[in-house]
């Protein structure tokens, strides 16, 4: 499995996502308080960018009135029909066993590693005083 | 004409619970034994007599089947053209008055107590196969609430009516009360075709023809269960069932479909509602089985009921003395056989506790 | 069971040119739309405001989900204005990626329902320069539709009578919910109208009536507000069909736009039932119900259904027939879909072909 080197740490801050293409794929790379989280860049209902989608919590609720917002920033609401899918799994938190976005392990390496590693560097000339983004497909 | 036309397929009537058969609406004199002088005072002098539903008038002639109408009593025609050729075990009758549709909140909790009292007297009381639905004033939230009380323990009473288009969405707060207490009692809310007229029956006002009102009544059951989905009937009362009654039936999936696709995009409105409304309305509603809004051909009748990806929510009903079927032949061609043993009794005892003693 | 992914094309197909038949273009800023009206009605606006049956002045009785009423949160044209108001960037976001051939706008502005009727037709007037002036000018690939206000039928002709000659307009566009039931009388020289000139009829879901959403009153939730919305398009077809406007207009044809399809079957059966036995309170029906709605009625598919089992749309769909289905995508709004994925059962290569372009391209004549 390829390990491509998307961007720099820098790139996506907290409470953010960016969309990186990474071989034919694109990719949205979430940063949910400091940890990355990549998951595919198309809602598998009808294609859209979540990458463009709110970010957002877990709404949750005890009866009728009654309103709770959880797991704040780990959710993310398709731009297009609301649908919402959980940025660590991929899950559809309305039908999670039938539909979910596939999900990328990420990690993060600092410069000096990736002159010998296994990796695909598409866009970034590595430096080795900073950190980057790597994501296996 | 009636009796020669055979029974059809594999139907066996024999034990069936028919969920929806009308006794005539009672006159003023039926229900004057049941009120108090003050009421029989009323009745009397402001004309409190047959309460009939400018939407669903008895009176309508197409609807009446010519080999069912004459004269006598009601209950001896209804053993005749329905109870005992189809070898019912129970029939569950509703009156469908205007007693929903009345202002005075007083004067509907007399109406409604007393045409109860005369259809366990005058109906319950004569056929041991018969059961009632219960009329109870939406109007007047906590007289609706004695009302069940007075009547818990009246195992014949096995279900609470309303109808499908009303003064509010029917999930409004205000209503729980009540589903509290047929929860309580294993009383399921019976939607019953007709509106109260309160609000006009489209969205463009009042129709020209008694047929669009027709027409329209599944507007009503969709926004009733719709309200319940999402107002979180639901949620807070587990348990209850609801019944939708002479609604056609076909209707259903496109609710299902339309309002759990919109579900995952509102959800956050409402997040009470942690179910799709599809599988909720597969574990809440019910439906009955006459009138039935289908394709001509049986096989394409089956398709259609296989959209509901449920066997247990049809109910067998006649809608007697309406006509919809000729001689016995009491359900549309296509119902597959599994379904239809279902239909005839088992859903309809799982779906009224109280039927099962 | 097993976990879906979408793994189908993401580009375009090349081979099929998409009809969309309901894109919503949008003022850049409030002044545009004053820009097509005469001083006497700015004025009017300005001092009196544009009133309409909604409680709210210039927001939603039932908020949406979604920032600007109800948009797809990635629709705002990067050189700023609202979606879908910039023609550069619903090319390429709309057109371009969907491969969209013809589109077909349906102006959203307040024309048609707003109380004063002198303002409502001045508005009409205002908005279809505008769609030619900003859209079907500029980009052949748009078409207009003739905005009237139904409720004045006099003014209503007028304006068809002025725009008919203009081909880039190809339907004419009423709100569903009229005052009255819209097989009255009181439209009917609308309908001549229409019938006169070749021109369709759209009838697109309205946000904002006269009459509760639902006939047990208001709901509460837009949840129950964007299924009930069908309602007024079932009205619209039972009403013209009992009133036997098609026994005196028989070439008139109806688009119900945006209201989804899979409750038509369900409501041809029922009307087709109560007519067996109702038939002689509208002896003006002379055929089955269901004949004219055959005949006369074509359906835009957004709001698309998604059944739980997605072969299920395919009974729909033949029970419906694929020549009376035509492809929308409501962009910019929320509930868009996208013509690549929005049939989640495969169809049969012809119906495809219909439901996406030829069909559209037959009613509104767009190869002309």
């Amino acid at each position: 499995m390829p390990n491509y080197v998307v961007c720099k740490l820098t790139d996506i801050p907290q409470g953010e996502a960016r969309r990186f293409s990474a071989g034919k794929r694109d990719v949205a790379i979430f940063n949910v308080q400091g940890t990355l989280h990549a998951i595919a860049d198309r809602c598998p209902h009808e294609g859209a960018s979540l990458c463009k989608g709110k970010i957002t919590g877990l709404v949750d609720s005890d009866g009728p009135g009654d309103y709770r917002m959880e797991r704040r920033g780990e959710l993310v609401r398709c731009p297009w029909h609301g649908w919402e899918f959980d940025i660590l799994t991929g899950k559809s938190y309305c039908d999670p066993n039938r539909l979910k976005v596939r999900s990328y392990d990420v990690k993060v390496s600092p410069g000096s590693d990736l002159a010998e590693g296994p990796y695909q560097i598409e866009v970034y000339d590595v430096s080795v005083q900073d950190e980057y983004v790597i994501v296996t497909l | 004409m009636s009796d020669t036309l055979t029974k059809p397929r594999a139907i066996t009537t024999a034990g069936a619970i028919d969920t929806d058969v009308h006794p005539p609406l009672p006159r003023q004199a039926d229900l004057l034994p049941y009120v108090d002088d003050y009421w029989k005072e009323t009745f009397q002098s402001r004309d409190i007599d047959v309460l009939e539903l400018m939407s669903a008038p008895e009176r309508t002639k197409p609807y009446r089947r010519p080999d069912w109408v004459g004269e006598g009593d009601a209950l001896v025609a209804m053993q005749k053209n329905l109870l005992d050729p189809l070898e019912l075990g129970h029939a569950i009758l509703n009156v469908v008055s205007g007693a929903h549709a009345l202002f005075d909140p007083y004067l509907a909790q007399a109406v409604c107590r007393a045409t109860n009292d005369w259809l366990a007297d005058t109906w319950l009381d004569r056929d041991s196969r018969l059961r009632g639905s219960m009329l109870v004033p939406f109007q007047n939230v906590p007289a609706a609430v004695a009302e069940i009380e007075r009547l818990a323990s009246d195992k014949r009473f096995v279900q609470i009516l309303t109808l499908a288009a009303g003064e509010l969405p029917l999930g409004r707060q205000t209503y729980w009360p009540i589903f509290e207490a047929a929860e309580k009692h294993g009383l399921p809310i019976g939607i019953h075709a007709g509106s109260m007229l309160r609000h006009a029956p489209s969205h463009s006002g009042y129709h020209s023809f008694l047929i669009e009102d027709h027409i329209a009544m599944t507007q009503g059951f969709a926004t009733q269960i719709a309200s319940m989905i999402a107002e979180g009937v639901f949620a807070k009362y587990p348990d209850l069932k609801v019944v939708a009654i002479e609604s056609g039936v076909s209707w259903i999936p496109p609710l299902m479909w339309r309002m759990s696709k919109d579900w995952r995009g509102t959800r956050i409105e409402v997040p009470w509602v942690k179910d799709s409304p599809a599988a909720l309305i597969r574990r809440h509603v019910r439906v009955t089985s006459q009138p039935f809004d289908g394709p001509e051909d049986p096989a394409e009748v089956e398709k259609m009921l296989s959209h509901l990806l449920s066997d247990d929510m049809l109910l067998f009903s006649s809608d007697y003395p309406h006509w919809h079927y000729e001689g016995l032949d009491v359900l549309p061609h296509g119902v597959p056989d599994a379904l239809l043993q279902k239909a005839m009794r088992s859903n309809a005892l799982a779906t009224y506790p109280r039927l099962g003693g | 069971m097993e976990a879906t992914e979408l793994d189908r094309e993401t580009t375009a197909p090349k081979r099929l040119g998409v009809v969309d038949c309901d894109i919503h273009p949008a003022f850049s800023n409030p002044q545009e739309l004053g820009s097509y009206l005469p001083q006497r009605w700015r004025d009017h606006i300005r001092d009196y405001a544009l009133r309409t049956p909604n409680p709210f002045l210039g927001a939603m009785i039932y908020p949406r989900m979604t920032p600007g009423n109800g948009m797809r949160r990635d629709s705002w044209p990067p050189n700023g204005g609202p979606p879908a108001s910039d023609l550069a960037f619903l090319r390429e976001q709309l057109l371009d990626q969907c491969n969209i051939d013809h589109g077909v706008l349906q102006p959203l502005a307040a024309g048609a329902v707003t109380n004063n009727q002198d303002l409502g037709a001045a508005l009409c007037i205002g908005i279809n320069d505008w769609q030619i002036d900003k859209f079907a000018g500029p980009e052949p690939r748009l078409r207009a539709s003739i905005c009237v206000a139904q409720e004045d039928a006099a003014e209503s002709v007028a304006e068809i009578d002025r725009r008919a000659h203009d081909r880039r307009f190809v339907q004419i566009s009423i709100p569903p919910r009229t005052i009255e039931p819209i097989g009255r009388r009181r439209y009917w020289p609308i309908f001549e109208a229409a019938e006169h000139y070749g021109l369709p009829i759209g009838l697109h879901t309205g946000a904002f009536g006269q009459r509760p959403n639902t006939p047990s009153g208001w709901s509460s939730f837009y949840l129950e507000e964007h299924y009930a919305a069908s309602n007024s398009l079932q009205t619209v077809i039972v009403s013209m069909i009992m009133e036997g406007v098609f026994e005196r207009f028989p070439k008139l044809k109806i688009v119900v736009v945006e209201g989804g399809f899979s409750w038509v079957p369900s409501l041809a059966w029922r009307m087709d039932r109560e007519w067996k036995r109702m038939g002689a309170e509208v002896p003006q029906v002379k055929r089955k119900p269901s004949e004219y709605l055959r005949d006369h009625f074509w359906f835009t598919t957004q709001p698309i259904e998604e059944p739980e089992e997605n072969r299920h749309l395919d009974d729909i769909v033949r029970w419906i027939g694929a020549d009376r289905l035509m492809f929308s995508t409501d962009y910019p709004h929320w509930d868009f879909d996208d013509p690549r994925f929005a049939f989640r059962t495969p169809l049969d290569p012809a119906d495809r072909a219909k439901i996406f372009r030829d069909n559209a391209m037959q009613l509104f004549r767009l190869d002309q």
